[in-house]
């Protein structure tokens, strides 16, 4: 190693820190210091924040304003809820909403999702099948933009739309709910629920971890040029389509496996977790925290999510104009997150800190 | 910086939180082992009865599309506290409301039904609407050996040891109106509903029964919640020629509904329509003159009964003269009575002890006097079925002898087979 690390390394390793802290702070410092009740509500907001991460990627280093986010997240989540209501129904056992609102009979293609093995799988595999083909099929014809995030807007509404209408297989409008246990835990008791905020955070973390790495990689340089400029990629010999797509996977697995934990954490997925409004408030979260910095869309999302939660216990009436008037002035005064503010209010002191230091090392002083 | 030094920090990098997740795993999965073996919930109660005051949740949506709905409901539960504490409490203990917002999002409910519960450790929760906040509560309300006492008619088939059912449960309403319908000779019928479950279920039941009335079904359409275009459909009605429309639908829809229905000719002289969501709040928002038309519930403002003309009273000096009171303000107003009369008569606020002593307690309600169940935790009530006047109330036009004992999984009908 040599003496003096440059500037330019001491940049590149500095998120690693933050992320380090950030990982201090959910792992040991949360669970010592909040009630269960908090810590639960932790949890959900870490769903929230896995996916927030992804849109990270895919919006604030891609470009691509993915609003319906909410899909994959409602893919996971409805997928790990199969699973949990098969389990809380016992082997051989049909799902109780099945028989209250429909015949009786299980569809076929929920008999998979009894195995805890294809489930998990499912979590990943789904997504990847389903943003890979709809991705393909999006950016080899090159559509983007407005027409991009209109088109995934329309695809979580349609999403929440066909649960709904499907109420003797997915439970429609009320969703599925009333899990007993996860993976054999008991889901009431309070270790457990500790067991599952610790997974949720630890999945947080390593999201975190990776997408740190692929920012760092030649493919997030790639993805940040395609985002710059695009047709300039093209000329240089490298496919568009192909870097955003894999970022459009990525993004798509991450709040896959967020909407997976959150099924077990709340106690129920519905299509209200999946559809537009749902979608957005996770994109309010990204643009909150700062779309293009690595921590900020976790934390944008969890502030939503702690704002959501305290304004309403605060405010019972008012707390959505509140809400409301957080967003608009975060966008009009702070176009870049909250997350820029630090640096900003950092590197004026680290301005003055600089000659303070060099006229000491001078010996202009005593 | 070179692509092989890219490789490895990627794989270091997957390395570390792999492990991470990992450790978390087994960390926690060791000491939860024995956790989970107890089986049961934290039943650990922290509600604190030495003081006296004693807390009660109210957990309404005052917030999102139900609002409009569920506000009613949280002003009456208001006026029932007030008129307790001003009659001294409950077991000398004055009401000290702790009012959350649902904002009409199932997940919301079950935050803070359990924020109730856990951290400011109520003796008892109110409230809920739909059935999605009421299945979105049950496990956090079972898991912490909580109260929610739930004021809306649904589709039954649920019964918790900790909820108490206040509303009407599907042989307290939907029956009732089934066997009006027969005695008004009615033969062929259509169904009408939103797309989610209390309609659903409804119409299976009366599906079920009205084969054994003898009464033709000739059609069943639903459209989802947030829908208000329901043209289609009503000419689907209007081809049917039935003698009835059974209306199922629910909130902002039915105004879509009703639009439609007399736009395209259909009024209560020709085809006329009982309801089960339409009330005194709903009727004047509908945009027509609906007088004529039916509904089925279990209390209408206009009910003759001492108690009654008490509850109206109060309810408009309180609220102003222009607020109807409707079935869901009054099953809410009478839950929090119900709740009063079952503690002083255990003299305990503790969950269990409310269990068991809540079966055979009664209520001189608005509606007339009301019995629990202590085996379903539902309500005995009468079924009354309204005709709408000129001045958008209900005229009571039949009624059940008897108040009707509740049968949430319908077993008492030979006719139902789930």
């Amino acid at each position: 190693m040599r003496a003096t690390p440059s500037r330019e390394v001491l940049r590149s390793w500095s998120p690693l820190a933050g992320i380090a802290v950030f990982a201090v702070l959910l792992l040991v410092v949360a669970p010592a210091v909040l009630s269960p009740f908090r810590l639960d509500n932790l949890a959900k907001y870490s769903c929230w924040a896995m996916a927030a991460v992804g849109i990270g990627l895919a919006w604030g280093r891609g470009g691509m304003l993915v609003l319906g986010q909410g899909v994959f997240f409602g893919l996971g989540g409805y997928v790990m809820a199969m699973h949990l209501k098969l389990e809380s129904a016992g082997a051989g056992q049909v799902p109780d909403f099945m028989a209250l609102y429909g015949d009786g009979t299980m569809p076929l293609w929920w008999e998979p999702f009894r195995s805890s093995a294809f489930t998990l799988f499912a979590i990943v595999a789904l997504p990847v099948l389903i943003a890979s083909v709809l991705g393909y099929a999006i950016f080899k014809r090159r559509v983007k933009g407005a027409y991009f995030a209109i088109l995934t807007q329309a695809l979580a509404v349609a999403f929440a739309t066909l649960l709904v209408a499907t109420i003797q297989q997915t439970g429609g409008f009320n969703g599925l709910n009333n899990f007993s246990s996860f993976f054999g835990y008991n889901l009431y008791d309070p270790t457990n629920k500790r067991m599952l905020y610790t997974i949720a955070a630890s999945l947080l973390v390593a999201m975190l971890l990776v997408v740190f790495q692929l920012r760092r990689s030649r493919f997030g340089e790639l993805l940040v040029a395609c985002r710059d400029g695009e047709e300039r990629v093209r000329f240089l010999g490298h496919d568009p389509a192909n870097v955003k797509l894999f970022a459009f996977v990525v993004a798509a697995v991450m709040a896959s496996i967020g909407g997976a934990m959150y099924a077990p954490i709340v106690g129920i997925i519905s299509p209200t977790d999946v559809g537009a409004p749902a979608s957005l408030l996770l994109i309010a979260g990204v643009a909150l925290g700062g779309r293009a910095s690595l921590l900020g869309p976790a934390l944008g999302a969890m502030a939503v999510g702690y704002g959501r939660s305290t304004l309403s216990e605060s405010f019972p009436t008012q707390w959505t104009y509140f809400l409301g008037a957080l967003f608009i002035v975060v966008i009009l005064l702070i176009p870049a997150g909250l997350s820029s503010v630090l640096p900003r209010l950092w590197a004026p002191l680290r301005g003055r800190v600089g000659p303070a230091r060099r006229l000491r090392e001078s010996g202009a002083t005593a | 910086m070179n692509p092989r030094r890219t490789r490895r920090c990627a794989g270091v990098a997957l390395t570390a939180s792999m492990a991470l997740v990992l450790s978390a795993c087994g960390g926690t999965k060791t000491d939860s082992a024995s956790g989970a073996s107890g089986a049961s919930a934290s039943g650990s109660s922290c509600v604190n009865v030495s003081g006296n005051t004693i807390k009660l949740g109210f957990l309404n949506s005052t917030s999102g599309a139900m609002a409009i709905s569920e506000q009613t409901v949280r002003d009456s539960l208001l006026l029932a506290a007030d008129e307790i504490n001003a009659a001294g409490g409950i077991l000398g203990k004055k009401i000290e409301p702790i009012k959350e917002d649902g904002a009409s999002d199932p997940p919301v409910f079950a935050e803070k039904m359990q924020k109730l519960l856990t951290q400011d450790c109520v003796a008892a929760v109110f409230g809920g609407w739909t059935s999605a906040s009421r299945k979105a509560m049950l496990p956090v309300v079972e898991g912490n050996n909580g109260l929610l006492f739930y004021p809306v008619q649904y589709e039954g088939l649920e019964a918790s040891k900790n909820i108490y059912y206040t509303g009407a449960t599907t042989n307290q309403q939907i029956i009732p109106a089934m066997d009006f319908l027969k005695s008004k000779g009615v033969k062929t019928l259509f169904l009408a509903g939103s797309d989610y479950v209390f309609p659903r279920t409804a119409n299976k039941i009366i599906k079920a029964y009205a084969a054994t009335l003898d009464i033709k079904i000739v059609g069943e359409e639903y459209v989802p919640l947030d829908r208000d275009d329901w043209s289609a459909q009503v000419a689907k009605i209007v081809a049917a020629k039935p003698d009835f429309v059974f209306n199922t639908i629910n909130g902002s829809s039915n105004v879509g509904f009703i639009k439609a229905y007399y736009e395209q000719g259909l009024t209560a002289a020709t085809t006329p329509i009982v309801s089960v969501s339409i009330a005194e709040e709903e009727a004047p928002a509908m945009g027509v003159d609906l007088t004529g038309q039916y509904a089925s519930w279990n209390y209408f403002q206009t009910v003759a009964s001492p108690t009654n003309t008490k509850f109206v009273a109060a309810f408009k000096a309180k609220y102003g003269p222009n607020r109807p009171t409707s079935d869901p303000m009054e099953a809410a107003y009478t839950s929090l009575y119900l709740y009063k009369n079952i503690v002083e008569k255990a003299k305990s606020f503790a969950v269990k002890d409310v269990n068991a002593a809540s079966g055979g307690v009664t209520f001189d309600a608005p509606e007339g006097t009301v019995t629990i169940n202590g085996e379903n935790h539902h309500i005995a009530k009468t079924s009354l079925i309204g005709q709408i006047n000129a001045n958008d109330l209900f005229d009571v036009v039949a009624r059940s002898g008897a108040p009707i004992e509740p049968d949430p999984f319908l077993k008492g009908y030979s006719w139902w087979k789930p």
